[in-house]
């Protein structure tokens, strides 16, 4: 198989974890390199899970809420 | 033996808006059954239509979806969808219901929403939910997140309930089975106690008004067509486009009042809520497009009277450039070379005529009651005003002639959505009121078996993978997933499931539980979202721990959204599922925390708002204490004479102190002010300026307001130059008997740079006083200035009275203000007159100011609650639109002037509103938090008090005795901006640790 970024998406539980599940219901498609790690809130986010993210050979990093 | 109560502990619900959906959870909270009846396949009104909600525009969906899931998974709420209420019997206390409820041609408990019944259907039908914009089946959901997450037969249209074998396409494509055609029409009935009607309103139909085209000309589209085209999950995904052509728009105008203050049609009201959704999906409208939109209302007056609409007006006009058009409509045409274009032909507002071209039109459509309400009011009794809506008896907030049933939301007058949140709170207050004696009686509690201790035992984890018929299974290899899962550290134990949602499978996890060990519990399938709550109760009937679970979303978030890249998908698949299972090996028991409460309530503030919530408190049945400043009760109130609606308010304020200072569970505390506060929800203890201390479990604020004393208009200098409060006694008392002109000076102090908020009420009271002067004196000549004409809702025909009985109303510019000159014994009054543009001369006896309403000097309060102000000073609440009476700080809630500018009718609904929130704290025997909360590190904090600063919901502080941070587990909501703002790494959340995540991040 080709190579294919990982990105590894932090997602608030009560808007952008929400918005990607309407984007399901939807059924609109998107490319399938994101993984998600569901948060309580967007302020839940440490620095270092991003850094972590990188160091753990993610190849990009996407935080929303 | 206990005695069967004579009341009944459940109440019915009719309508299933925000009104009823926030009435619903308000009681069911506060120890009452419910049953919520709705007449459409789910619950959710109008507001799941909307794009954006303003003044703040929030997505109208996300605000409310966690309420649609709260109210449809409560134990104590009884959803009835496709159902009616046919007929009551029965008295306050103890109604009978009957309720038809329709076939749905499918069993919402086995349908899993999947949506292959509707992909099957052949039957495609103009879609009511997207204003008919789109298309749906004959088998649909009303809309993608709706409540229940299940399908319905609309049949009207099926094939098969017309002619049974010519169709069965959706049952053949139903994995789940459940769709059944034989489903019949039932009719039951139901016991209850009181009734809430929260039926909502019907947009108008503006195709009588042939002027604006709309039916006729492809380009007029209604305000509610334009929310839809708005909307992300409308019919063009958000894209803004012109339904006839798909032309992206560069000009687009919004007609204003169409169907409201149109006494022709029988519409003499306004409807409240255009002025503002207007200028949102102007402002809106315009975030849309990558190019510059030019956006045009087109308006009478305009009527931002709410908190912080006058700001969201100001933003429109001078950061958007929305522009604003004073102007009268003659019509709306076609442009002759077919481009679809319309010429709006209007009047200026001093006479002139112009045309302007515009790409689109959007008609502001206003509010009406539906016809079958009207029908059913009359059936039940309950009374209507002349325009059809259920407008509450003065002072009453929310009721109707008949005892037992309320009203709230649209159905008792066009209102916003906060003032529908509040009338459905205050519906459930006073619902409670009758029934509290039964409170508790008719609640359901589950039981579970007592919990297996798994501390020290080795993971074992099982990963149940979910086809989901073959939402997923079409797309995802969910074998090799299993077989994956099965090579993962500690799973012991991996299978697949057809429906992992289903009763049957439910039954075999707790089997697999038991056979084979298992302590953490990882699902594959849909969204936690909505599924982790019901799979929790599995492992909780199981024996386990319910946060020893952990959900891998590989439908909406994978399978849904990687249709055509099945290999990807499942890599995809197989990654969730790794992180799912790295997480729960880390995953422990959290347990529920309980903490003892106080159930005595203090009310601060003791005007009629303060007063109407510790009435409506103790009637409750609640201890109440009655704080106010002053050596007497009544506040403002003390200082007005007519409601309205031309009601004796001293007499009403005589008879409501009677009653309070009467009661015997509510103390009285005049001369008395807060001199400290200690403690949280539940369990404060405040201390009064006399030196008095009170433990009390919940705190409601109503500090109330005042009058703004003005510096303009030679006020102070010049006695015949009075406020509106002065002016009120002077009336009362005769004194204007002698005064030829009188003059009405509006905004003073309001709109203004140093208060640039409407105060609301003061066009309807000087309107009110206009007219009270006419009737003593018709001869007298009555002058109101004014910039906009702000009689809301049925205020409105107080504004056509007043006009018709001769009031002369002069708009002046704000920067051309009227000009207050001392002359002998009467005071000239010069304005330059709107449609003449001259000046005019007033010779006036009296000069009536309608001043500002100013907060009261809230900031020591604020300190002593962590509760908010906003800019003005009034207390500002958690939400603004779906929370209007709460704080983000548990147990403290508020109402009345303390909140914002209002009148004695919305004081007092929202009174009892923050009475019924308190109550839902109240209600309960101790306070239960779910325990997912912060932890300290008392070993590696430094006691810098960083997580003091960031949380956001004042739980947590910096023990200064011990210099480490201490959690109050009762108001953390474990959002984990202490966590992440931890320097020393001392902070930790339950149920989503660091390590958690980070195993999740390494499993990658």
């Amino acid at each position: 198989m080709e190579w294919e970024p990982k990105i590894v998406a932090f997602l608030c539980n009560w808007c952008s974890y929400a918005g990607a599940d309407l984007a399901g219901v939807s059924r609109i498609q998107y490319p399938p390199n994101i993984r998600v790690v569901r948060i309580p809130c967007s302020g839940r986010i440490n620095p270092l899970f991003i850094m972590s993210a990188i160091k753990n050979g993610a190849d990009g990093v996407l935080t929303s809420g | 033996m206990t005695k069967k109560p004579d009341k009944v502990g459940a109440v019915l619900v009719l309508g299933s808006g925000i009104a009823g959906i926030q009435a619903s959870l308000d009681l069911a909270e506060s120890g009452y059954y419910v049953y919520l009846v709705e007449k459409k396949p789910a619950i959710g009104g109008v507001m799941p239509m909307l794009d954006k909600t303003f003044p703040t525009n929030d997505c109208s969906m996300c605000i409310l979806s966690p309420k649609l899931v709260e109210c449809g998974r409560h134990l104590n709420i009884e959803t009835m969808t496709n159902s009616e209420l046919v007929d009551l019997k029965g008295d306050p206390g103890n109604f009978t219901a009957t309720i038809l409820k329709k076939a749905r041609y499918v069993d919402p408990e086995k349908c899993t929403g999947c949506g292959s019944c509707a992909e099957a259907c052949p039957v495609k039908v103009r879609d009511e939910f997207n204003q008919n914009l789109g298309l749906r089946k004959a088998i649909y959901k009303l809309y993608a997140q709706a409540y229940p997450n299940a399908y319905a037969i609309d049949p009207k249209r099926c094939l098969n309930l017309k002619k049974p074998d010519s169709c069965g396409k959706c049952v053949e494509a139903c994995q789940a089975n459940a769709i059944d055609h034989s489903m019949q029409n039932e009719t039951v009935e139901l016991n209850v106690g009181s009734v809430i009607l929260a039926p909502g309103f019907d947009a108008f139909q503006p195709q009588e008004l042939f002027y604006y085209g709309y039916g006729k000309l492809r380009n007029v589209l209604t305000s509610l067509e334009f929310e839809r085209i708005l909307s992300a999950s409308g019919p063009f995904g958000g894209h803004l486009v012109r339904p006839s052509d798909k032309k992206e728009p560069r000009k687009i105008a919004w007609i204003q009042c169409v169907g409201s203050r149109n006494c022709r049609l029988e519409h003499g009201y306004c409807s409240s809520v255009c002025c503002m959704y207007a200028i949102k999906e102007a402002v809106i409208a315009k975030e849309h497009t990558p190019y510059e939109l030019d956006t045009a209302v087109f308006f009478m007056d305009m009527r931002t009277y709410g908190k912080e609409f006058e700001k969201y007006y100001d933003r429109a006009r001078y950061e958007h450039g929305v522009r604003f058009i004073r102007s009268r409509i003659y019509e709306v045409t076609e442009a002759t070379d077919g481009s679809g274009n319309l010429n709006i032909r209007y009047a200026n507002e001093d006479g002139s005529i112009s045309t302007e071209e515009f790409d689109l039109v959007v008609l502001s459509i206003g509010l009406e009651p539906s016809g079958d309400m009207v029908e059913l009011a009359s059936k039940l009794g309950v009374d209507l005003n002349r325009f059809n809506f259920a407008e509450p008896p003065s002072l009453t907030g929310v009721g109707t002639n008949r005892p037992g049933i309320y009203v709230a939301g649209a159905f008792s007058g066009p209102r916003d959505i906060p003032e529908t949140v509040m009338q459905a709170s205050a519906a459930a207050a006073d619902s409670s009121v009758i029934l509290s004696g039964a409170r508790g009686t008719l609640v359901k509690k589950k039981e579970y078996p007592p919990e297996k201790d798994v501390a020290g035992e080795i993971i074992r984890t099982g990963v149940f993978v979910c086809h989901c018929g073959i939402n997923i299974g079409s797309v995802v290899r969910v074998p090799e997933v299993v077989e994956f899962a099965r090579t993962l550290p500690g799973v012991v134990y991996a299978d697949e499931k057809l429906y992992a949602c289903s009763q049957d499978t439910a039954g075999q996890i707790k089997e697999a539980i038991e056979k084979y060990g298992l302590n953490r519990i990882v699902v594959a399938s849909c969204s936690p979202r909505t599924h982790e709550p019901m799979f929790q109760e599995t492992l909780k009937e199981a024996g386990l721990n319910p946060n020893l679970f952990e959900m891998a979303n590989i439908r909406d978030q994978c399978s849904w959204v990687h249709q055509s890249e099945p290999e990807k998908a499942t890599e995809k698949a197989k990654d969730l599922v790794k992180m799912a299972v790295y997480k729960a090996a880390l995953l422990e028991p959290i347990q529920g925390i309980s903490l003892g409460m106080n159930h005595d309530a203090l009310v601060i503030g003791g005007g009629v708002s303060g007063m109407n919530a510790a009435l409506n408190m103790a009637d409750q049945g609640y201890q109440v204490y009655l704080v106010e400043k002053s050596d007497r009760l009544g506040g403002i109130a003390n200082r007005i004479r007519f409601g309205m609606k031309g009601e004796d308010v001293q007499a009403y304020l005589a008879d409501l102190t009677s009653r309070v200072k009467s009661n015997e569970r509510i103390k009285v505390r005049t001369g008395a002010e807060i001199a400290e506060v200690h403690g949280f929800v539940g369990n404060f203890v405040t201390k009064l300026s006399t030196g008095e201390e009170i433990q009390h479990g919940v705190t409601i604020i109503a500090t109330g307001g005042d009058e703004y004393k003005p510096k303009e208009y030679l006020y102070g200098q010049n006695d015949r130059v009075k406020t509106l409060l002065e002016l009120e006694s002077d009336l009362a008392e005769g004194r204007l008997a002698g005064a030829r002109n009188i003059v009405f000076i509006q905004c003073v102090g309001s709109r203004e740079p140093d208060r640039p908020y409407c105060s609301r009420i003061c066009c309807t009271k000087s309107i009110k006083q206009a007219l009270k002067i006419k009737e003593a004196n018709p001869d007298a000549n009555v002058f109101i200035l004014y910039r906009d004409i702000r009689t809301y809702g049925f205020y409105e025909e107080l504004y056509t009275e007043a006009r018709r009985k001769g009031v002369i109303f002069i708009r002046y510019a704000v920067d051309n203000k009227p000009v207050v000159e001392a002359g002998g014994d009467k005071v000239k009054v010069t304005v330059t007159d709107h449609v003449l543009g001259v000046p005019v001369v007033i010779d006036a006896d009296v000069v009536g100011l309608a001043a500002a309403i100013v907060p009261a000097e809230n900031s020591q309060l604020s300190k002593f609650f962590k509760v908010p102000l906003n800019q003005e000073g009034f207390f500002l609440e958690a939400h603004l639109k779906l929370r209007p009476v709460d704080f983000g700080t548990d147990g403290v809630f508020m109402c009345g002037l303390a909140h914002g500018p209002k009148n004695l009718e919305e004081n007092i609904a929202q009174a009892k509103a923050a009475v019924a929130r308190a109550c839902t704290v109240l209600a309960k025997e101790s306070i239960a938090v779910e325990g997912k909360c912060a932890v300290v590190n008392k070993k590696k904090c430094a006691g810098c008090g960083v997580c003091e600063s960031v949380c956001p919901a004042k739980a947590i502080a910096v023990d200064q005795a011990e210099k480490v941070a201490v959690v109050n587990e009762a108001l953390c909501k474990g959002c984990g901006a202490c966590s992440s703002s931890c320097r020393c790494g001392a902070l930790n959340i339950k149920g989503c640790t660091n390590e958690q995540i980070m195993a999740m991040i390494g499993a990658i």
